[in-house]
Formats: C-alpha cells, structure tokens, sequence
C-alpha cells in the first residue's frame, strides 16, 4: 500500500488550481501504486465540509483538515508531519507554486525524506513512483529514485493537470485534526496576504503580449513595450516579469510566471527578457515566440521562434514605426 | 546579533554546465566562482549592519563545498563577511538537498546566529529550497524570495511575493531568511577589500567537527538517487537574426509576423 498526500492551498474559500492539479495526479499515480490520494488543507472557516469534499471529485478519498494560519508554509509542516505519522504516507504530492516548495523541503528536513522539485512528470515504476526534472536550464532531464520511508514530489507550475477521473469517490470524507504547532511556526505571522501592487491590467484576454524584462533598464523604459503594443492594435497588451514587478517598474497583474500568471497568446514578444525557468512556465504554451535580447546566450533564445539579438533600444522604436506605418498606408 | 549569510561555489555562468557522464554528478572543473545570488544576501546582512537599527557584531560566510570553495567564501569576506566557515569533507560529496541542509545546519549551530541569510537560488542547483531545509533543522521561521526587509528590536517584517500577490509577514528572531534578488544592488568590492579577504579568520571543518551524523549524508546517506539523465524532446531550433543594420532587422521581423499572419 502507498499513500500519497496532498496539500491543497486556498485562498477566500477557493483551492489553488495547482493544488488541484497535484490531487488529480496523486489520486492517479497512488492508483497505479496501490495507494489512495488523500489531501490536507489548513486555514480558517472557509474550510467548510462541503468545500473540503469537493477534493473528492479530483480523486482524493479523506481530506485532513487542520485550524490554523494560512499562507504560511511551517504550520502546514506540522499538520503533514503529524498525519503521515498516524497514517504512515509514502509519498507527498505538491503542485507548482512558492508554499509547496517551502513546505516540501521543510517536511523532507522533518521525517528525513528525500525531495526533487521543479517536477515535471510522476510515473509508476516496479510498484514505486519516480519523478523526472529538468535540470541545468532545462538542458538535461534528471530521474529521481526515493529510498526510505517517505519521498517527497513537488511539481513544477502547471505540470500536473487538473482531471476528474470517472472513478473517484464523488464526496472525500472530511477529518479533523487537532495539531500543537511547532514552537518555531509560531513565530512567523502573516500580516496582510496577496496584496495586488499597481494598476489592475488584464492581459490573459490578449492575443498579442509585448513582454519586458529587466533589459528595459527602468520604469519609464516600458513606454517602449506600450509603444509596440499599441502599434499592433487593440487585441494586444503588455506584459512582465517578475524582476521588473518586484522593482516597482510594472504591476503585479501583468507579470507572467511561476508566481504570476499563465497565458498562451498567438504572439508573445520578449524584449530585454532572460527567459529564466519561472518566467517561461508561464508562457511557453504561446503559439510564436520572438525574444529581443543583446545576449546571445540568453536562455530565452534556446525557447523562441524567433529570435533577435541585439539593443531593443533600436529595435523597438523602429519595429513600431514600422508597424505603424504598415496601418496607415 | 550575528549573522550567517550561506555562501555556495558554483560554475561561472559563463561555463557550460553539464553532467559528468562517468560519476553521474556536476562537472566541477572549469571556471568557478561565487553563486551571484548569494551576494545578495551578503549586501542584505552589510544593510542591516549599516542600517544602524541593531549593532551586527559579525557577519559570517558560511559554505559547505571541496577544496576550491574557499575562493567564494574569500569574495564573500571582500564584500562584507568578516571572517568564514568551511565545512568540508570527502564524506559530504554526492548529498542531496536534504542531506546538504542538514549538513549546514549543524555547522550553523555551532555559531548560533541571530539570522541565517541565503540566496534565492543557487545558480548550478537551482533548488530554492536550502533554507527551509535548514530552518527545520535549526527549530527557527523561515521565509524564502524576501524582497524587503524590516528590523524592529527582534521582529522582522518580511515582504515577498507568493502564490496571490504580496505578502508581508513578520517573524520573530532567530530566523532563516532567503533573500529575492530585487532586495538590492549588491555593492562591488574594493580593491583594498578583495586584498585583505585572505587576511580574514577562515575555519575549516570536517563533518566531525561540525557534529554531522555520517549516515545521513554523501551519496549513501541522501534518500533520493538522481541519475537516468536523457534528453528533453527536441524542440526545432528557431531562427537567429544578428542586429547590424536594424532597418533590414525590422523589415525581417515584419515579414516573419506577416508569414504567420500576426499583423
Ligand atoms: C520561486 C520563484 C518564483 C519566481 N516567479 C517568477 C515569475 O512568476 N515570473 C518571472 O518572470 N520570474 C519569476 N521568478 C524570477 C526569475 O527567476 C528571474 O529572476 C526573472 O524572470 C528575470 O527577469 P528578467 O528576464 O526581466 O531579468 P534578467 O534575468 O535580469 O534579464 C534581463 C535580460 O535583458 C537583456 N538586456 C539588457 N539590456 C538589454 C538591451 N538594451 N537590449 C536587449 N536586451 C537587453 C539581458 O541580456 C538579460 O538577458 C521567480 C523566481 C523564483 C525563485
Ligand atoms: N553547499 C552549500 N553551501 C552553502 N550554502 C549553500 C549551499 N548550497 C546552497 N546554499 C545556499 O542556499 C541557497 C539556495 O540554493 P539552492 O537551494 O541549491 O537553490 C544558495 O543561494 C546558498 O545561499
């Protein structure tokens, strides 16, 4: 028998969708080891029996549901902690995010267990799960094999899909339970969560992204990316990285990436972008891909279709001229 | 207070990195030098100690790593560390993420710090994940890709990005902090500092100094083998235009959208 177990983040009485999506993968992966899926989620009232038991329609048969402060990854580690132990759990499932990394690596520190990250697919292999990574900038695909009690999985963002298997149970059964927090979780205290900084943009309707990276050089540099994306017409927007949106140069609503969002436009032009992994899990689904980079080692060049390497400073303003003047004549 | 920044040697990023075919593991040779992200958490501890909140009686640069780490943990000292830490044994080659936090946490305790800085990733391993490892270890909070941070007598308010946007979230000391690159700019090193670096105290230690239980790390003492390495499926390289003369770039720009019918 082995056992996978899922955390599921919420927020606001709604599940994570890569929370979802590391149940749907737990339930069939335990499936073919033998096992059932079971999930833990820890918050406060919003945490009702009947959301709780909407897990089961991803395959998880018993949701493990603890009181306590969300959005923080240590309290979670006790709650794991404490029911792999009363259930003896041979896995645990993460799906992409920050907390699941945090939680993860905390857990495998706690019960001595052997953890890979950035996990891209989950097989069964002689009645034990291995999971695959890609490693050096995705150059190379490493396999994890776990030995010892408990292996530990965490997904890359967006790499386990949310599915609803005929066969799952329909309602998980909810269970309480009561956990002392460590000492040490109780140090860390959340003081505001999911704060949006800047202007609250949509970019996900857009057909064409004009996305800029730290290259832009400063704030004001991103008129050039507005320029460009005006210049293409209504159906196209700007987008960014997370570099630029922790430097306050670009809101938070427009950033792409593992921390931001997901989009899969016709076009999606990089300028002044590296392409570093969590940036492009965001947006590697995009239908054509060109990246404007000075570096020609830049990693964004090994994933575009299209790629430029040289100033955007010049190539910017003269490709909207361009642009621009194709509408006008 | 004292603060221990965790230092790693990693390939220049100008080297290809790669697999040695033969032991299955990093190929270390070629240029080495100090995981860039880590200066960042070595110009947080010096903000912090400039800041002139708390009185920082010493920062320590603390690596686990072969014989050659010792040149980043001197550039670790030329931007700020005032003395260092080496931990170092045949028998801590080949651990995994586990076993490597473990193994550092042990060397840490031994100091027992106010603050543990990192940096968010280390360039070769890119795990993000050290530190949560050795918070665990340590019984201390941790937070990981730390944009801004705020002391007040022993709380620290942490603000970073997660899973919905910003949070901020304050922590009581001592505590594990994994620093974001947006932090800062971390600062260069004078000349004068990068000459005086190997005047600095360095203390080597085996794993049995540091008080390490031999079963749980190396190769043997990691509970995930990584090997099988393959190929990602091959993806058709796209096209390459050098920028030289950037109205005959943009005329072929255009003509490649208009092919594909995006203009
Ligand atoms: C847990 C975690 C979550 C993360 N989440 C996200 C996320 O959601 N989204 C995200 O984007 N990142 C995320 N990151 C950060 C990510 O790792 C990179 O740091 C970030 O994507 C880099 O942004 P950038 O490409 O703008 O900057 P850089 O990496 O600094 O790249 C700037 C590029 O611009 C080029 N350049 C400079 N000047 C010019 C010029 N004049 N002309 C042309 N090119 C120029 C440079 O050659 C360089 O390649 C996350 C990281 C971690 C660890
Ligand atoms: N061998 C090591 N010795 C000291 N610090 C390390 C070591 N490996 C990783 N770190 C620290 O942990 C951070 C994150 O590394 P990683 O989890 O490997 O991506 C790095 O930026 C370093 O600060």
């Amino acid at each position: 028998m082995a056992d996978v177990l899922t955390y599921v983040l919420h927020r606001d009485g709604a599940f994570n969708k890569n929370s979802l999506g590391a149940v749907s993968e737990g339930a069939t992966r335990a499936a073919e080891v033998g096992g059932s899926c079971h999930a833990v989620v820890v918050g406060g009232d919003d945490l009702t029996d009947a959301l709780c038991a909407t897990l089961g329609e991803y395959g998880a048969t018993k949701v493990f549901r603890a009181a306590g402060p969300e959005g923080l990854a240590q309290p979670v580690i006790d709650v794991m902690d404490r029911v792999i132990s009363e259930h003896g759990h041979r896995y645990a499932l993460f799906g992409g995010g920050l907390l699941g990394f945090e939680i993860g690596a905390g857990l495998a520190a706690r019960r001595h267990a052997g953890v890979t990250m950035e996990v891209t697919a989950v097989r069964a292999q002689d009645g034990e799960l291995v999971a695959e990574r890609p490693i050096l900038q995705d150059s190379k695909i490493s396999v994890s094999h776990y030995r010892g009690e408990l292996g530990i999985i965490i997904g890359r963002i967006n790499a386990f899909e949310i599915r609803k298997p005929d066969a799952a149970v329909g309602a998980a059964e909810v269970i309480d339970v009561a956990v002392d927090y460590s000492p040490w979780s109780q140090r860390a205290r959340m003081v505001t969560r999911g704060e949006q900084r800047g202007a609250d943009v949509d970019i996900e309707g857009a057909e064409i992204l004009v996305a800029g990276g730290r290259g832009l050089g400063k704030a004001e540099g991103f008129q050039l990316a507005e320029d460009l994306a005006k210049a293409f017409g209504d159906k196209a927007a700007v987008a960014a990285t997370r570099a630029v949106v922790d430097a306050g140069w670009y809101p938070y609503a427009a950033q792409i990436g593992q921390t931001g969002k997901t989009v899969s436009p016709k076009l999606y032009l990089a300028a002044g972008i590296s392409g570093a992994i969590q940036h492009k899990v965001g947006m590697q689904a995009s239908e054509n891909i060109v990246a404007i980079n000075k570096d020609a080692n830049a990693p964004i060049f090994e994933f575009s279709d299209l790629g430029i390497v040289g100033d955007l400073n010049k190539v910017l303003p003269k490709l909207t001229d361009a642009l621009r003047a194709r509408k006008a004549g | 207070m004292k603060i221990c920044v965790l230092v790693k040697e990693v390939p220049d990023a100008a080297v290809e990195k790669r697999i040695d075919p033969v032991t299955g593991r990093m190929d270390r040779s070629g240029e080495r030098n100090l995981n860039p992200y880590d200066t960042h958490a070595i110009e947080a501890a010096m903000q912090i100690r400039e800041g002139g909140v708390v009185q920082v009686e010493e920062i320590v640069a603390v690596t686990m790593g072969p014989g050659s780490a010792t040149r980043a943990l001197q550039k670790a000292v030329s931007l700020g560390a005032d003395r260092s830490v080496h931990l170092t044994d045949d028998g801590l080659a080949g651990s995994d993420v586990a076993a490597t936090g473990y193994a550092l946490s042990r060397a840490l305790e031994s100091e027992s710090p106010d603050l543990v800085l990192l940096g968010q990733q280390s360039d070769d391993g890119e795990c993000y994940t050290i530190g949560a490892v050795v918070a665990e270890h340590l019984k201390m909070p941790s937070l990981t890709q730390v944009i801004k941070m705020d002391l007040a007598g022993d709380t620290l308010t942490c603000e970073r990005q997660a899973e919905y946007g910003y949070d901020t979230v304050q922590v009581t000391l001592p505590a594990v902090i994994s620093v974001g690159d947006a932090i800062n700019e971390p600062r260069y090193p004078s000349l004068k500092a990068i000459m005086g670096a190997k005047k600095k105290p360095l203390q080597t230690l085996s794993a049995a100094d540091a008080g390490i239980d031999p079963a749980l790390v190396g190769a043997e003492g990691s509970r995930v083998q990584c090997g099988e390495f393959k190929d990602p499926p091959a993806k058709p390289a796209g096209e390459i235009i050098e920028d030289e003369d950037t109205d005959a770039t943009v005329a072929r720009i255009v003509a490649w959208l208009d092919e594909r019918k995006l203009i």
